[in-house]
Order: C-alpha cells, then sequence, then structure tokens
C-alpha cells in the first residue's frame, strides 16, 4: 500500500469524543484498514462542545495524502464551518469536498471504500448511499 | 467617504457592545439556543480587535475581510461562519479602494448578507439574523441611523416568529415569544456603524 494516493477523511463533531470514536469504529470495520489516513476534528480547542475552524484545517492538513480530502459532518456549525473554510479557498487542502452523509454510517463507507484505494468521487458516493439504508 | 479608521471605528464599536450584551445574548439563547451565543460572540470580536490591532489593515475591505476570518476561526459555534462570511463577502465586494461611499457600502452589505443567505439556507421570516440585516440593508441608502432602527426593528419582529433554522427550529411552537439572539447580536453590529459614523462627526 506504500505510496499509494489514499483519499484522506476527516470527521468532524461537536463532541471530540464523538469524532474520535466514530474514526475508531470506521477504522475497526474496515478490517483494521490502518492505512487510511482519518482524522477527528471534535469539539472546540478548548475541549468544550462546537466546531473548531483551525482543529478541522489541521486534521485536513494531516490527512492530505494528494488524492483529495473527504470531510464528514454532524450538526449545524460543524456544515457551517466547513463550508466557510471551503469558501476561504486557501484554508483546506486541494481536493477537500464537503460530504453530504450520514455521520457514523457515512464514516464507515468513507473509510472502507478509501482502503481499497478508491478516488474521491467513488469515496463521496459510498458515504451518500449511506443515507439509502433504511432501519425499518 | 468612508476609510479604513471608519470601518476599525465599526468593529471597535461592535466589540464594544458585543461585550457589554454578551450575558442579554446568552440569555437570549439559553431560552432557544445552548446558551454560548454572548460568549461566542465576546471571543469572535476579541480576536477581531486583536488582530486589527496587530496587522493595522490599511483599507476598508482588507479590515473587514481580517475580521471575517478571525470570527470564522475563533468563534465555535454556527455564529462564526455566519458573521465570518457576512464581513468577508462585504470586504470583498468593497475591493481594494482606500475609501468607499455610503453607497457602495450598502452595495458590498447587500453582498455579504446574500452569502450569509446562501451558507445558511435561511430567508426573512427564519427569525434569524437575516431578519436584522435585511431591513437593515434596506434602509442603509437613508443613512447609518436609519439602518440601525431597521435592525432593532428587524430584531424584535423576531419574538412572535417561529424558528425555522438551526437548533431553535427543534423547539417548534416553544421559539415563539423569544426574540432571535442571532438577530439581536445583528442589531449590534449594524449599530456600530452608526456608532463609527457619530464618532466621526464628533
Amino acid at each position: 500500500m506504500s505510496g499509494e494516493k489514499l483519499v484522506g477523511i476527516v470527521l468532524v463533531s461537536h463532541s471530540a469524543e464523538v469524532a474520535a470514536s466514530v474514526a475508531e469504529l470506521a477504522k475497526g470495520l474496515a478490517g483494521g484498514a490502518t492505512a487510511v489516513p482519518v482524522a477527528p476534528a471534535g469539539g472546540t480547542e478548548g475541549g468544550g462542545l462546537g466546531t473548531s475552524a483551525e482543529l478541522i484545517s489541521a486534521a485536513a492538513a494531516s490527512v492530505d495524502r494528494g488524492a483529495g480530502v473527504a470531510v464528514l459532518t454532524d450538526l449545524g456549525s460543524a456544515v457551517l464551518t466547513v463550508k466557510a473554510l471551503l469558501a476561504e479557498g486557501d484554508e483546506l487542502p486541494d481536493g477537500t469536498r464537503l460530504v453530504d452523509a450520514p455521520f457514523v454510517e457515512g464514516a464507515v463507507a468513507a473509510v472502507v471504500t478509501a482502503s481499497t484505494g478508491a478516488d474521491l468521487a467513488a469515496v463521496e458516493a459510498a458515504a451518500t448511499e449511506a443515507y439509502s439504508y433504511r432501519k425499518t | 467617504m468612508l476609510d479604513a479608521d471608519f470601518f476599525r471605528r465599526w468593529m471597535a464599536a461592535a466589540a464594544a457592545s458585543v461585550g457589554r450584551e454578551a450575558q442579554r445574548l446568552t440569555d437570549l439563547d439559553s431560552a432557544i439556543g445552548d446558551a454560548d451565543h454572548g460568549i461566542n460572540m465576546q471571543r469572535g470580536f476579541t480576536a477581531v480587535t486583536a488582530a486589527l490591532a496587530e496587522e493595522a489593515p490599511n483599507t476598508p475591505g482588507a479590515v473587514l475581510i481580517l475580521a471575517g476570518r478571525q470570527l470564522i476561526s475563533k468563534v465555535g459555534g454556527a455564529s462564526g461562519p455566519l458573521y465570518g462570511t457576512l464581513l468577508r463577502r462585504t470586504g470583498k465586494a468593497l475591493g481594494e479602494a482606500a475609501e468607499v461611499s455610503e453607497g457602495q457600502l450598502a452595495a458590498a452589505l447587500r453582498d455579504g448578507v446574500d452569502g450569509v443567505m446562501k451558507l445558511g439556507g435561511a430567508v426573512p421570516g427564519d427569525k434569524t439574523m437575516i431578519d436584522a440585516l435585511v431591513p437593515a440593508v434596506d434602509a442603509l441608502g437613508e443613512g447609518f441611523a436609519a439602518a440601525r432602527a431597521a435592525a432593532e426593528q428587524g430584531a424584535e419582529a423576531t419574538i412572535p416568529l417561529q424558528a425555522r433554522k438551526g437548533r431553535a427550529s427543534y423547539l417548534g411552537e416553544r421559539s415563539i415569544g423569544h426574540q432571535d439572539p442571532g438577530a439581536t447580536s445583528s442589531a449590534l453590529l449594524i449599530a456600530g456603524l452608526s456608532a463609527a459614523a457619530e464618532s466621526a462627526e464628533g
């Protein structure tokens, strides 16, 4: 796998614990696909509940392998902050995309798909498709 | 004409009133939100004040772009990207001119408000900051005092509305009867414009 350009994945939650746990869950369910660069960006810099643009930018930079970065978010301000950062133009790596997906299910689909070496469009499609899995 | 100094005074006036009214904003937010609007806005405008002192941008556009950037990076709630987008979009619309007319500011601020509506998906009547900002921009042609009054009236007019955006929307009818904290802080921002204009005359 070394040298392969993998899509990076950033998980943005209002809670540091939620972001970190979902990252662990997704990696675990991907068969321990530790090669996939996944970074949580949860809570504020001070450790509170909320969204931090600086944590998101740092997480995106840390998972960028040149194949694009898929960002999954939970609620309101997480979505708005990522959109605002994308509008800035230079705050996130080239090829960073906000993916419209359910947070937990989408993260698992994204990490599993990325672990196969799939491109950003395929990762995004898999994450978004998680919306179509009905539970009742 | 309005120079960079006017825009620095605007941001300083906004920072001062956000500081004074932080508790009131948080109290309003505790009724229908998550009780952090005052502290979030205060944190954001403290960062704006520090950045403007350090970098001393010398055009109106650069003042607003720097201020908006601080709000996006430091706030931690939805108000950060929303106000950050408002100021950045307005600043970009002003371009690199050293001085701008009141008419140019009005047009640029309309661009900024449009950017906020696009980012948040809110329209007038949703019980958001838009309900103060749109009337303020509409009144700006009649002067800063008129814009200030329109924003304050717009904020008060959110009281009977049911929230359709953000966390407050989950409350449904229970959001009725409370003034929207975002519309209230928007009225403070517009009042800062009026204060900046008055301090030039004084």
